[in-house]
């Protein structure tokens, strides 16, 4: 591949999104037009039912909390090289984990149910995680294949464990009984609500201030250690890092195991914060998300955050707009959140070099650096 | 589209919704994760709100759930919308329904597979057992092999106890009938998977089975595709599918969602509709088992006679059908 065009920061992290958002929203609003809706009614149905409201916020957050732990996740493992497709069924596992404390311990004080859900939601993540991790580090086994497998492994366990042992009697959802009250995570209205702001009452919860701190940590960790030193030398290129003294393989496994457990914190999130009870398929494809989230913010805490609020936005944009426009079916919202994948993801250096020449920087592609 | 244009049709729109609110009968309708084109439960769904449209003129809003936090959300925009009815399809939306149903109590709502104790709620529950024992009894009937099949979409309570119902009709006519029992997936994905059900049934034939019995909605149709392609039967689900493959579906365990739905939407117009409990069975005509001129050349006589007095025999409570309880 020939070396892409060098952009100033600002373009690089502001205007090139900016462009490949808009590109991937002309051409949602063509696709809406040949289906006969007026793309600027749905783009602004969109808008406005992601950011036009405290409850359309709300639930943008919401949605996004889920996408920032599950994106950190797989972010921490690509610095170490590693391409994580395992974070939904680490997140289920890990959501299994929080659940049950919350189930176990739900007549304990808030304070002390919370420490103890995170830290069963990061094991049971970083347990999922372990034997692909092990397994490629020390058997060479790959560790995409290895995760994918792991994903259907996980749903499998909790379909059984669900309908087998955690159900509650009598009833025919696959769904563990409530947690107790003391086991959930305070909606951010209830906490902005002690402090005087009010605030529409949405699923949006404490989990939201975690996946921040997550996202500081994470950074603190991957730039300002030395353990995320070795993280990254090894990712980039693991016969200098063993020559630097280096382990590799403890890398991978090390990396792994912080990114099971980040991905693994979404339970804390979707079981504590909203659905109070361990029910089929929770994760409902926040894991995939995460991998998009991640590339998309370029493996960095920040872009991070800013790809999971998008993302939020999509989908709760979108569910509003299938619901205000009867022909715009939710099919079709999968197909504009896709739409933003592909130019914001995959199709990201296409107006790379365009822009580069416009702005009179950097060279075009193919020539001298 | 001119800017003033489109600001016009939007205040249009905008006085359209508002009149909606003043005390007009509007009815809603949310689908489960399967979508309202699953050839199955909820396209039975979206039948009965396409009929009562149809004969009432009076539209109806409707949704497909994507993921969880969704149905909550939703229900409460309906109802903050002047929805006076909302029909909730399939048994995940409980705790939603639960939820919704306490912040707007003068809403009605109707959920379809499972229990809510409220006051504005009526809660819809099919005796599955009852036609997928009739079914049983059709496959043990038909199969010279002595041995049948169930394919299942994902291994839950509710197609468990379709499955249960079917061993029982199949033992009742044939105690030593061998039934193989196989599940598609772990994930909501198999209920989509016609491929996968395809294998299935090809592998039971393998084994010396003879017919085939689906609960696995867009599944099925592989499973029903693979019985044709190798000349064996197959037993459709929830819909009437026998026209799928004339000559090859033996008949088809049907689950009257449609009539539900249209029921709910009517009594709620007429002032008749009633929260709590319903069941429908095969008494209610809530379920049966199909026979028409599609799969008339396959079920004999014979067959139907035994069928039909099986049928009054559950009906009288002279024979009974286990129902699986998780």
């Amino acid at each position: 591949m020939s070396p892409a065009a060098k952009l100033p920061r600002w373009a690089e992290f502001g205007l090139l999104p900016a462009v490949n958002l808009l590109a991937a929203l002309l051409l949602s609003g063509a696709i809406i037009r040949l289906i006969g809706e007026s793309p600027w009614a749905a783009l602004r149905l969109m808008a406005d039912g992601a950011f036009g409201s405290q409850e359309a916020i709300g639930y943008t957050l919401f949605y996004a909390t889920s996408f920032i732990f599950t994106g950190l996740g797989v972010a921490v493992a690509y610095h170490a090289g590693l391409f994580n497709i395992g974070a939904e069924g680490q997140a289920y596992i890990g959501g299994l984990g929080t659940g049950l404390v919350c189930l176990a311990l739900g007549h304990w004080p808030f304070w002390a149910v919370l420490p103890l859900a995170v830290l069963a939601g990061a094991a049971g993540g970083a347990a999922w995680a372990f034997l692909p991790a092990w397994l490629q580090a020390r058997r060479g086994s790959h560790i995409v294949i290895t995760t994918i497998m792991f994903n259907f492994i996980a749903s499998a366990l909790m379909t059984w464990l669900l309908v087998n042992v955690l159900i509650r009697p009598g009833q025919q959802s696959p769904e563990s009984r409530e947690f107790a009250p003391n086991a959930f995570m305070p909606g951010l209205h209830t906490l902005l609500g002690r402090i005087g702001i009010p605030f529409a009452a949405t699923p949006l919860n404490l989990a939201f201030l975690l996946a921040l701190a997550a996202s500081v940590l994470v950074w603190l960790f991957v730039w300002r250690t030395r353990w995320g030193y070795a993280l990254r030398v090894a990712g980039i290129n693991p016969a200098a890092a063993r020559y630097a003294g280096i382990r590799p393989e403890r890398v991978t496994i090390g990396a792994m195991l912080l990114s099971g457990a980040l991905a693994g914190s979404l339970g804390l999130n979707e079981l504590m914060g909203s659905q109070h009870r361990i029910l089929l398929d929770f994760p409902g494809g926040a894991g995939f998300v995460g991998i998009a989230v991640a590339l998309m913010g370029r493996n960095h805490p920040v872009g991070i955050l800013l790809a999971s609020v998008l993302f939020g936005a999509l989908v709760q944009g979108g569910s509003q707009l299938s619901f205000d426009m009867p022909h715009v079916n939710r099919d079709m919202v999968v197909v504009i959140q896709g739409l933003v994948i592909l130019f914001c993801g995959a199709l990201e250096n296409v107006f790379r070099t365009p822009l580069a020449a416009l702005l009179g920087r950097g060279k075009p592609e193919g020539s001298n650096r | 589209m001119s800017f003033s244009r489109f600001s016009l049709a939007f205040l249009a729109g905008l006085a359209a919704a508002a009149a909606g609110v003043a005390n007009e009968f509007s009815p809603a309708i949310v689908y489960d994760f399967g979508g309202k084109f699953d050839r199955s439960f909820n396209q039975s769904a979206s039948e009965g709100a396409q009929k009562f449209k149809a004969d009432t003129g009076i539209a109806y809003r409707e949704f497909e759930i994507t993921n969880a936090a969704q149905r909550e959300q939703i229900m409460a925009q309906l109802a903050r919308r002047g929805a006076t009815i909302i029909v909730a399809v399939g048994f995940t939306q409980a705790s939603a329904v639960e939820k919704v149903a306490r912040q707007f109590p003068e809403v009605k709502f109707t959920i379809i597979d499972a229990v809510v104790d409220l006051p504005n709620v009526q809660s819809i529950n099919f005796r599955e057992q009852e036609s997928s024992f009739l079914c049983g009894m059709a496959a043990a009937l038909a199969s010279k092999t002595g041995k049948i099949g169930f394919v299942g979409g994902m291994d839950i309570p509710l197609i468990r106890k379709f499955a249960l119902g079917y061993v029982e009709g199949a033992r009742h006519v044939n105690p030593t009938v061998e039934v193989f029992q196989n599940m598609t997936g772990t994930t909501p994905t198999a209920w989509g998977d016609p491929t996968k059900g395809g294998e299935l049934a090809r592998s039971q034939f393998g084994r010396g089975a003879d017919v085939v019995f689906h609960a696995a909605g867009a599944t099925g149709i592989g499973v029903m595709q693979a019985a044709q392609d190798a000349g064996m039967l197959s037993i459709g689900c929830d819909s009437n599918q026998d026209y799928l493959h004339p000559g090859s579906v033996l008949t088809s365990a049907v689950k009257r969602v449609d009539v539900a739905v249209y029921k709910a939407f009517s009594d709620a117009r007429s002032g008749t509709w009633r929260a709590g409990q319903v069941a429908l069975g095969l008494a209610e005509n809530g379920v049966d088992y199909s026979y028409d001129e599609y799969n008339r050349g396959i079920l004999t006589p014979t067959m139907k006679q035994r069928l039909d007095q099986a049928r009054a025999d559950i009906v009288a409570g002279r024979i009974k059908v286990s129902e699986y309880k998780p």
